[in-house]
């Protein structure tokens, strides 16, 4: 398992060099010249300007040796300068990359601890009261668009109740805590900052929500059809004719089998939503990668969009190594790197 | 006669779809003694494993139960799913048709025989039931115990999982085993080896044994009694060796004329004509009636309630003539 763990690691740069590549022809070959967002409509009449902009950004050389010196200093951790905030795009997303962590972790947490119970209720209880308000919840859940759910509950908690604080990733008149990880919730604790812990907490927890009720609607309905399957496997049955108890059966024989579909499920939503939470980001003026993302897309800044590609890229290479990982230390039939019909 | 270990007096089950109920089995009676196999026979649908589900009680939520389930005297329809649990894997084993599915292919074998232990005992330890899954895997003739214990089902061949679920079928000394086709799914080398092996149990801690099965050549091994089943009903009761010599129903005569034999040369084996009835289209009179070939006006219109003829109980308004041609054709 570790020699087939390694030969994945070593096999990531080769796959992510081919998520560069396409990454790198697409933005190029958008009709748009990246020039004028860089010095604005009005001085593209200038050619002075206009030749002094290519070369400064090296947008006069050839495609293929554009390509080949952003590989050159990507080796060395540079992933170029952002176009728009004129800032090393690595720091840009060093700063960013954190903010989306800690809340789409946040909503991985509670999507898949409420996914899992739901679907396990509304699976027992199958046709039953239960099971169908947890599939309205997680229906609701899935299917409702981020930008009506998050202003609903800003508009609910925030506005009307004034429970929660509004947008942002802590008090306004706060001030962030020294960057240790970046996770504001644990640096602030790391300093020793109870308040700062707090407003953290508290402003992460309706973005969480409303991104978790997301997960929770898909892991939800991935459960209980598969507790729905497993509970009719003979095995069930064989385990309630040794006299053991419903909970016992639901949990330490149904669940463990139906999860292993779901962790594809959670695996993938993971990574999905590193790039994927810009609606919550955007509502909640949370600054992450996917807000980065819109706005390099929407300002024509090349080396952010690439660099949010890797970093996309990147996370979906780790999340299903992760996945093959956890699906072979929960299923003893999977062994990681055996040859297939060995 | 002491108390019999499993007595069933005019059960019936029915299930309800549709805003309709059908009664998949009707009105059997079935009595098993401590320390002898009764077989069970039937085609699939005959309601065997129904009765034998509706024994433990773990059939569908839409199933009804009617009748009466002793188990040494005592009544379990009515208990609770509680009470239940304490029958189940406790007083009565429950051995599936399909190992391959009947194991959870996440836990070890000796985990899942373990469980069975400790359900019931919470005085013993995770270590001594994991040792006595050990013990029993020994019991049933599986070599290498202890490293068995610790695989997985997956690392299991077919007949020795059959064996680990026997084990775990008696990991709390039941005083009943139901064994529901046993060796319906496995090669029949391996098949000798699991009756073998359920004799074997039964003659050592003396046990009974409910063998279901639609192979009346199993039956013949080691069954002393057996019951026939047909659409629901039973049709013919017997020792082995009477039913045997001269089976006093068509549906039975039909099911023996088609085994091969050994010792006795036959023109062709012949198979009984047409299929078992749906359960939601059971003719009415004798629900064989369609099949038999010794059908008169009487069977479409009244069905045959089970009767005394010479040691046999049976189900058929012409049975004398039935047990006369079979006798016959023992003695040609």
């Amino acid at each position: 398992m570790f020699a087939y763990v390694a030969k994945r690691i070593v096999a990531m740069p080769f796959l992510l060099l081919g998520v560069i590549t396409v990454a790198f022809l697409l933005t190029h070959f958008t009709a748009a010249d990246p020039l004028t967002s860089i010095i604005g409509e009005r001085q593209m009449n200038n050619p002075d300007v206009v030749e002094a902009a290519r070369q400064r950004w090296g947008l006069d050389r050839s495609l293929p040796e554009q390509y080949l010196v952003y590989l050159g200093n990507l080796v060395t951790g540079d992933f170029g300068t952002s176009f728009r905030t004129r800032q090393p795009v690595a720091q840009d997303l060093i700063v960013r990359l954190p903010a989306t962590l800690e809340l789409v972790i946040s909503a991985m947490i509670l999507g898949t601890v409420f996914g899992i119970t739901l679907g396990v209720f509304a699976a027992r209880s199958r046709g039953g009261v239960i099971d169908n308000l947890a599939r309205l919840f997680a229906l609701v859940g899935a299917s409702a668009p981020v930008f009506w759910s998050g202003l609903l509950v800003l508009f609910v908690f925030s506005v009307q109740l004034g429970w929660l604080p509004g947008p942002g990733r802590i008090d306004a008149r706060a001030v962030a805590p020294p960057f240790v990880t970046g996770f504001f919730t644990i640096d602030s604790l790391l300093a020793g900052d109870w308040a700062g812990f707090r407003s953290a907490l508290l402003h992460l927890l309706l973005p969480a929500s409303v991104l978790g009720w997301t997960v929770t609607g898909i892991v939800s309905r991935m459960v209980r059809a598969s507790m729905l399957d497993v509970l009719s496997q003979e095995y069930i049955l064989a385990a309630r004719a040794k006299g053991a108890s419903p909970v016992r059966v639901l949990l330490h024989h149904a669940l463990r089998n139906a999860m292993l579909p779901t962790l594809t499920i959670i695996g993938f939503s993971f990574a999905y939503l590193i790039t994927g939470a810009v609606l919550t980001e955007t509502i909640f003026a949370w600054p992450g990668i996917g807000s980065y993302a819109v706005s390099a897309a929407r300002g024509l800044d090349h080396p952010a969009i690439v660099g949010v590609t890797i970093v996309g890229g990147a996370a979906f290479l780790v999340s299903n190594l992760l996945t093959d990982i956890a699906y072979a230390v929960v299923d003893p039939r999977v062994k990681l790197g055996a040859k297939v019909g060995a | 006669m002491s108390v019999p270990l499993l007595e069933i007096t005019d059960l019936t089950v029915s299930f309800a779809a549709r805003g309709k109920a059908f009664q998949a089995v009707s009105g059997v009676d079935l009595t098993v003694q401590s320390g002898e196999v009764h077989g069970v026979v039937g085609e699939s649908g005959s309601g065997k494993s129904v009765t034998m589900l509706a024994v433990m009680q773990l059939l569908s939520q839409s199933a009804t139960i009617d009748g009466s389930i002793k188990l040494g005297g005592q009544e379990l329809t009515g208990l609770s799913d509680r009470q239940m649990r304490k029958i189940r894997g406790v007083r009565i084993g429950y051995i599936f048709q399909d190992p391959m599915t009947a194991l959870n292919p996440l836990l070890t074998v000796g985990e899942q025989i373990a469980e069975a232990v400790r359900i019931h005992r919470s005085d013993v330890s995770r270590w001594q039931a994991s040792e006595r899954a050990v013990e029993l895997l020994r019991l049933v003739a599986i070599p290498n115990p202890e490293k068995r214990a610790d695989q997985y089902p997956h690392e299991f061949s077919g007949g020795m999982r059959q064996r680990a679920v026997i084990a775990m079928a008696m990991a709390n000394e039941p005083d009943l085993l139901i064994a529901d086709e046993p060796t319906t799914a496995l090669d029949v080398t391996i098949q000798a080896q699991i009756m073998e092996l359920l004799d074997q149990l039964r003659r050592e801690k003396g046990i009974g044994i409910v063998l279901v099965t639609h192979d009346l050549g199993v039956v013949a091994g080691v069954a002393k009694s057996l019951s026939i089943m047909y659409a629901g009903r039973v049709v013919e009761r017997g020792l082995v060796d009477d039913v045997f010599a001269a089976p006093h129903h068509p549906y039975t005569k039909g099911l023996l004329e088609s085994l091969p034999q050994m010792d006795q040369r036959v023109q062709r084996l012949r198979a009984i004509a047409g299929a078992p009835p749906p359960i939601s289209a059971r003719p009415a009179g004798c629900p064989f009636h369609p099949r038999c070939p010794y059908v008169i006006e009487l069977c479409h219109s009244e069905r045959p309630v089970l009767r005394k003829v010479g040691p046999i109980d049976v189900a058929c308004h012409r049975a004398e003539v039935v047990a006369a041609d079979s006798g016959a054709l023992q003695n040609a």
